[in-house]
Formats: structure tokens, sequence, C-alpha cells
């Protein structure tokens, strides 16, 4: 027979960007464990619209872990009390029935609030518009299999490239740095031939504008390996520290 | 409009695309400047025609409802991009994989574009290696294959079990890179709430700021929609939850066809739904069944015993267990095809011996393979996938059978378009999953990212011209123009008119009965019955929507609820399409399947004689019946045969 759980959940509710904020309080009654945090969410929602009041925003699409559109601090954690994770995976059997759980907004200047839980994230658009890319337009290129590449660089390249840029690390870096998201990127990039033309200049371009848009330094604490969904690892973030002085010195 | 002329060009299969590229318009470079393309998506198709166009000059405005570009579902693709490279020289070519998807589709597509985009498949792999796209490789530094549904060759190429992300992250840095260079404006949350007509042309969109609720006009010398598949009619699919065709649906109603509504592609081995509350069903592998027996129990007591959780999967003795696709298939076994596969298991499950606590499931064991090969083996093959399931359902496969259930999976239907991807409206064009054209009746794996790209990066950029190049001496419009203010118009008074309902129901609440009907009526196995009652139960629920559904808080600003009762008001609409269609299409063929036609073994039997078209819907106003209108499929290099599985 399936478990049910009640829960009382501490929501916190917004407006707008210039809305001040608080927590709301609401009980939920009888959620399945085999229900998905963001379907006890929905659940939630259903309840609030029977009373007539608004739904609790939030992002969400896929519900399978890759779209990274799902956020969610959960109990003091990006994506909730589970590893390797996104909110849209983690389930209830995870939580004890009569538990409080608080669910907050992912907390970075650079991710400004739009309303309750939904943040703006286009920062990081931004970050990638700077230079995350190789310049080729369409049609032109060599046949794909014209350059080899190591197999062993390429399997590094796709686990950098897994990043599903769902800003967890952000939201877990005290600094609020993007230095996991931006430092994936560039790895990816400058493990294979085709990017590595740029790889300096890429970096680089990164960086100011991560700075720019007022992500904090890293220090080095490795919050962002630890919550990151996809286990992204801050061995790229050394990477990039690499391709960054070097572009420093050969100005 | 009684004939549809799909403008396929003259000469042999193999050189019509070069024969049309070599004789279209073009558009010169201080021209293209001056001329503005509206598109919408930022999939695949939409991602990699944006910025496609936006590298060649032209002005390009790109919207999409998720807060980035990258978010769009072609990003949860898993298994891989189809192309003929013949790389592993196991006899590929472009006429092989040309072939295949005629023949996958059920003899439903149409052989010219089918063609092309084999051609152009090439060039795919290559563009995406250029782009950095991380594709597993083989020690010796080369592009590594596997073999995917409907093929005997390997061509499948792939980056982990994220095909899709990784395409689609190369198509999305292409686009950020012409966003940095000022030739592509983005425009994130932002939703298309309909198109704007001028002189019978695609001139314009109205959108939704979907942060401030406000509507705003956008002008375009040309429209390309490439906004996916309508797999949400259903409510649970393995769709994301923003997935929707109300793009497609606002273009029918401005007079573009909507064709071949009714083929829908249905998957085998998704996780079932667990409860009332389910928001979405998860894709698993088709290569499990490779090694993974599908079973049910024999006996309803043991059916409801284990629905009752009181009794175990694995207590259930070997004699009394139905491994029922073996039994009916003993040629193919649990390897059938996806939609053999997938009515099996409804009819076990709609006759009492389904599993799971809902009754709605059915089992995949893999214990004969684990004791035939080892754990190891079966780690080594699908470690992940039993990883990603423990996570779901919280049990260990290994140790107990998976719990599948078939889950609608992708539409092959779409808007009509020609050989350009122009529908009959002209200046309105379609990409991707939006569109009809190549899938026939039945999509093969890995072929709907081949066909995204394709359409994105090498048919669009091309055949657009065509079109833009009579477009060079057309001013930028103002939207003051009387078209776009009667328009926004219209669109302000529907939501004014959806949000004064008032009534008692979700959205959500509403949307759920749309799935159980569309599920149970035009679901695997379709009747003349079912679809006649379909037709007269999606009518009900449009007018219990129209009067009884309840959306909280204001156009002003942020409104989940409004954005998804606009979206279900759309997707009512083309429930009746697909139910009209299917009832329409007195035959069996890839995923529409009529109970009325099948063979003695319960193949899909087509009626080549009287149904070899495309079934295309006029809109004929609010609350009458579409009209059909065809396009017949002249098939000159493949003859039509019944498929052969056996």
């Amino acid at each position: 027979m399936e478990n049910t759980i009640n829960l009382t959940l501490k929501v916190w509710r917004q407006n707008g960007p210039k809305d001040k904020g608080r927590f709301e309080t609401y009980k939920v009654e009888n959620i399945s464990t085999d229900s998905s945090f963001l379907e006890m969410m929905d659940i939630l929602n259903e309840q609030l619209i029977k009373e007539n009041k608004e739904p609790v925003a939030f992002d969400h699409d896929c519900r399978e872990g890759i779209c990274g559109m799902c956020s969610l601090y959960i109990n003091g954690r990006p994506h909730g009390p589970d590893d390797d994770v996104t909110t849209c995976q983690l389930h209830m059997r995870k939580f004890k029935d009569g538990e409080t759980v608080t669910i907050e907004p992912w907390r970075a200047a650079a991710f400004p609030v739009i309303k309750d839980l939904m943040v703006d994230r286009t920062a990081f658009d931004k970050i990638i518009a700077a230079g995350g890319y190789v310049s080729v337009s369409t049609g032109g290129v060599p046949d794909a299999n014209a350059i080899p590449i190591p197999k062993v660089d390429a399997d590094e390249a796709m686990d950098a490239a897994s990043c599903i840029g769902c800003g967890a690390c952000v939201a877990a870096c005290k600094n609020s740095s993007a230095m996991l998201f931006v430092s994936a990127k560039v790895s990816q990039l400058a493990l294979l031939p085709q990017g590595r033309v740029e790889a300096k200049a890429r970096a680089k371009a990164m960086i100011a504008k991560m700075d720019e848009l007022g992500f904090g330094g890293c220090t080095n604490t490795g919050a962002c390996e630890v919550e990151c969904p996809k286990g992204v690892s801050i061995t790229n973030i050394a990477r990039l520290n690499r391709q960054y002085l070097a572009a420093r010195f050969s100005e | 409009m009684s004939k549809l002329d799909a403008k396929i060009p003259e000469g042999p299969l193999a050189q019509k695309w070069t024969n049309y590229k070599d004789h279209q318009k073009l558009v010169n470079p201080a021209n293209k400047r001056k001329l503005d393309v509206i598109v919408v998506g930022t999939g695949l198709a939409g991602g990699a025609a944006a910025a496609s166009l936006g590298e060649m000059g032209f002005n390009v405005k790109n919207f999409t409802i998720q807060d980035s570009p990258r978010r769009a579902h072609s990003i949860a693709a898993q298994g891989g991009i189809n192309a003929a490279k013949n790389y592993p020289n196991d006899g590929d070519s472009v006429y092989r994989l040309f072939y295949d998807t005629i023949k996958g589709g059920d003899y439903r597509a149409r052989e010219a574009n089918v063609y092309r985009l084999a051609e152009v498949s090439n060039s795919i792999i290559d563009q995406c290696v250029a782009q950095g796209v991380p594709f597993a490789r083989e020690y010796g530094g080369l592009l590594d294959n596997r073999s995917f549904g409907g093929a005997q060759v390997s061509r499948t190429f792939y980056a982990k079990g994220q095909t899709g992300q990784q395409l689609l992250l190369g198509a999305y840095q292409a686009l950020m890179r012409q966003v940095n260079a000022g030739t592509v404006k983005m425009y994130t949350r932002t939703e298309l709430v309909d198109i704007v007509i001028v002189d019978g042309k695609a001139r314009g969109i109205i959108a939704r700021d979907l942060v401030t609720g406000e509507l705003t006009r956008h002008f375009g010398h040309a429209v390309v929609l490439a906004t996916g598949g309508y797999g949400n009619t259903f409510f649970l699919s393995t769709n994301a939850m923003g997935s929707n065709g109300s793009a497609a649906i606002k273009a029918f109603h401005k007079g573009a066809m909507f064709a071949n509504p009714c083929y829908a592609q249905i998957h085998p081995t998704c996780i079932p739904v667990h409860g009332e509350f389910q928001s979405k069903l998860t894709l698993m592998s088709e290569s499990l069944r490779n090694d993974g027996r599908i079973w049910v129990p024999k006996k309803k007591e043991d059916a409801e015993a284990i629905r009752a959780g009181k009794l175990k999967p694995t207590q259930i003795a070997e004699e009394d267990r139905d491994y029922y696709l073996e039994r009916r298939y003993p040629a193919f076994g649990n390897l059938v095809p996806r939609d053999v596969a997938s009515r099996a298991a409804k009819e076990r499950c709609d006759a009492g011996f389904g599993v799971n606590s809902t009754g709605l499931a059915v089992y995949l064991d893999f214990k004969s393979a684990i004791e035939r090969l080892g754990k190891n083996v079966i780690k080594a093959r699908y470690g992940n996938l039993f990883q990603m399931y423990e996570k779901i359902v919280d049990e260990d496969p290994y140790e107990t059978p998976m719990m599948i259930y078939p889950a609608i999976h992708y539409t092959m239907g779409g808007l009509w378009v020609d050989y350009e991807l122009q529908t009959n409206i002209p200046g309105l064009f379609a990409a991707g999953e939006a569109n009809f054209s190549d899938h026939g009746a039945n999509r093969l794996g890995a072929s709907a990212l081949m066909q995204g790209l394709a359409d994105g990066y090498f048919v669009l950029p091309y055949t657009i011209q065509n079109y833009l190049a009579d477009e060079i001496r057309t001013p930028r419009m103002t939207t003051n123009e009387k078209e776009f203010v009667d328009t926004e118009k219209a669109v302000k008074a529907r939501f004014d008119k959806l949000l004064s309902i008032k009534g008692e129901r979700s959205v959500d609440s509403i949307h759920k009965e749309l799935g159980l009907v569309m599920w149970d009526f035009v679901g695997m196995g379709r009747t003349k019955e079912s679809l006649e009652k379909a037709i007269k139960r999606i009518a009900e629920i449009k007018k219990e929507f129209w009067s009884n559904v309840r959306i909280p808080g204001s156009n002003d600003g942020m409104n989940v609820e409004l954005e998804k009762a606009s979206r279900l008001a759309d997707f009512i609409e083309i429930g009746n399409l697909m139910a009209h269609d299917g009832l329409n299409r007195e035959e069996s063929c890839g995923g529409h399947f009529r109970e009325e036609y099948q063979t003695e073994e319960g193949e899909a039997l087509r009626q080549d004689d009287k149904f070899a078209y495309v079934g295309c819907w006029k809109y004929e106003g609010e609350d009458k019946a579409p009209a059909l209108v065809k396009e017949d499929l002249v098939y000159e290099s493949v003859k039509m045969v019944q498929r052969n599985y056996k």
C-alpha cells in the first residue's frame, strides 16, 4: 500500500522584484510518498485555487532532470535533501510525516526574484553570449571525422557539458559565484580541438561578463560541486583559472 | 482551396534538392538587413533556424516561453541522431536512410521531403562536431555509432544518454553568438498568442509577456513556427509541462491546414502513472526490451493481490506468469514494434491483469537475463537506466521487475507544409515537430533530432529566401496597422473572457478529463464508435471549460493559471481534430490503429487504394466540424507494401 504523509510548508511568497516578500505557512495532507516534490507543489496549488487564492509560482518544465528550469532551495539545500537530482526528480519519500519544509527561491544578487519562487537567470544566457561558443556559422565545415579527438578528451568534455544551467551552484555558494557554470563551458570547449582556437579569449570574455553581472568570486569552498545535480566537477574551475591566467599573460 | 500543391521540384528524386537550390531565388546581403523574420520556438528547429538566419544577415526576432532558449524540450531527447555517414562501413547510404524512414512511416510520408532529410543528415553531424558537440568516440578518436530500431545498420550518433541536450546546447550557443552580434533579438518568457495576417500573408504575431501580462505586437516579413508537438493534449505524456499546440491552433484558425492530426506515437516503455496527481511520464529507453521480458499475472486474483500490496511479483510462480508478448507474438516476442507492444499492454490492463496500485502497469523483468548473463553484464548495459528507475520508483530493478506502461511521446501530425516548409498561408512557415512532413504515420527512433536540425540548419534557411526574395520591396510595417490592432483586441477579449468565467474547476482538472477521453477513445486502439464518442465528449468538455473554469488572479502580471487555461482551450480543439482525422482514416497505419482494420496477426492494415493521402483539415468556424482537404501521396521511387516485422 502506498504511504502518505502530512506536511507543513513554509513557502516564500513575493509579488515581484520590488516586493519585500514573506513566508506563508500552508498545510498539505495525504501526500503520497511516491509523488515528486513538484507534484506535491501541484497539489498545494490545486488546494489554493480551490480556496480562491493565488497559486505559488515556481519554474519547472521537463520534469525529468534535464531542462534545468526547476530550482528551489528546500530546507537549506538547492534541489533539496537528495544527491545528484534536480527538484523535479526529488521524491516525497525523502520527507517524514509531520515535517516542516521550508521552500525558498535561489538567493543571489544576479538572480532577482520574478515572483514567489521564480528567479530571473538570464545572466547565464548573457555569459554564454559573451563567448560560450565556437565561432562557426552554418555550413562550410569539415567532415565530422576529419579531426580525431582522443576518447578521454571527448568523455571529459561531455562530463563538463552535462551542466543544465539550473543555477544551483550559484545558489549554494556563499559568494554567489558562477565559476562552476562558467568553467564547465570553458572546459568543454577548451578540451576539444574545435574550441581550442578561441579558448583564451573565451575564458577572458566570459569571466569579464560574469563579474559585470554581479556574481561573486570563487573561494574554493566546493559547495557548488556538492549541490550540482549533474556532478560537474570543480576541477573545471582549476582548468578555467589556467585558461584565464594564460589569457592574461599573453596580453 | 480544394487541392494542395506541395511544390515538389522536378527531376529524379536524388536530384530534386540540388535542382531546387540551383534555381531558387536568393536575397542579396544588403536586402537581408532590411528583412525581419520572426521565429517562434528555440528548440532544435527554431534555435537552429534563428541562428542560421541571423548568421546570413536577416533581422531575427526569436520567441520562447521559457526563461532561456536552452530549455526547449528538444533537450530531453536521450538516444541519438541518425545520419547516413556510413562510417561503420555497414552498407548505409542516403537512399537506405530514406527508404527506412519511408517504410518506418508506413508509407504515409512524402518521398521528396524524406529524401532531402536523408541527404542533409550528414551535414548535421559535421555542423555539430564543428560547434563542439561532444559526441561519443572510439579509442581511435573517430565518432562512434550505435543501432536503433527500424534499421539494419548502425547510423546513430550519440552523446551519452543526453544527445538532445548536447545538440540543443550547440544550437543555443550558435544562437547566443548571434544575439551577441545583434542579428537575433531574444524574447524569453514570451508566448505567441496570435498570428497577424495582412492581405493574405503572415506579417507578424501578437505575443504575451508572461512576466508582465502585457500584449505586444511584432512585425515580420515572414513568420516561422517551430513550436513542437501536441502530445500534451493527453495531459500525461513524455512532453515537458509547457509543451503545447497553441501556435499550431492559432495558425489553423487563421486558415492554415492541420495535417494528419491523428498520427501520434505511443511509446511502450515509460514509468507508469502512480496516482491522481501524476504530472508527467518518464521514458525508459526502448533498448531495455532486448533483455527484459514483459509479463502480467495469469490469474486475476494474483493481480488484485499485487494491486492491494499483499503480494510481490517475485512471489508469483513461473507458471502463473503470462508473458503475453511471447505468447501472442512468438516470432518477435518482446521485440515487437512499439505500437504492437503498447496496444498489448493496454489490452491486458483493461482486462484486469494490470499491476501497480493503479492497475495500469505491466512488468519488465530482467530475472532470466541476469540468470543467463550475470548481474554485471546487465549493469554494464543498462546501469544508468536502472539507477534512474530506482530514483523515481524506489525499487531495485535487479531484485524486482520494473513496472512500465505506454505513454504518448511524439506527434507525427502537425501544420501542413509544402516542400519549402511553407504552410498554405504565404509567409507562414513551420519546422520541426510542429510540421507534419517527414515521418509519415510513425517516426523511427533517433529521427526527431535529425529532422529538427535538418529543417533548422539546412532546409528553411534556403527555402525561406525563395519567399523573402519577393518581399524586398515591402517596407517594415508599423504595428499600428489595423490588422495588428484588431488581432490584439481579439486576443485581449479572449483572455478577458477566460478570466470572467470564474467557475468551479481548476484548469488541470479539466485537462485531466480531456486526457482520459483522449487516452480511452483516441489512444492506442481506436474504433468508429470510440472516435464518435470522443467527438461528443470533447464537445462537452469544451462547454464545461468555457463555462466552469476557475482562473485566479488577473491579466496584469504573471498568471500561470491563465497561461495554462489558454493552452488547454487549444488542446481541446486539437483533441477534436485528432478524433475527426482518426474517424475519417478508415485504415490502420503506423501510430494510427483502427481496430476494424488489422491483419489476422493483429498488424496494422493499410487501405492504400483509399487512404494514400495526407489528411489536411481546414477550419470552418467556431463549433463547426473541420473540412477535409487531401494531398495525394504519389510514390515514384518506392513501392508501397505491407510492413513486415515477422
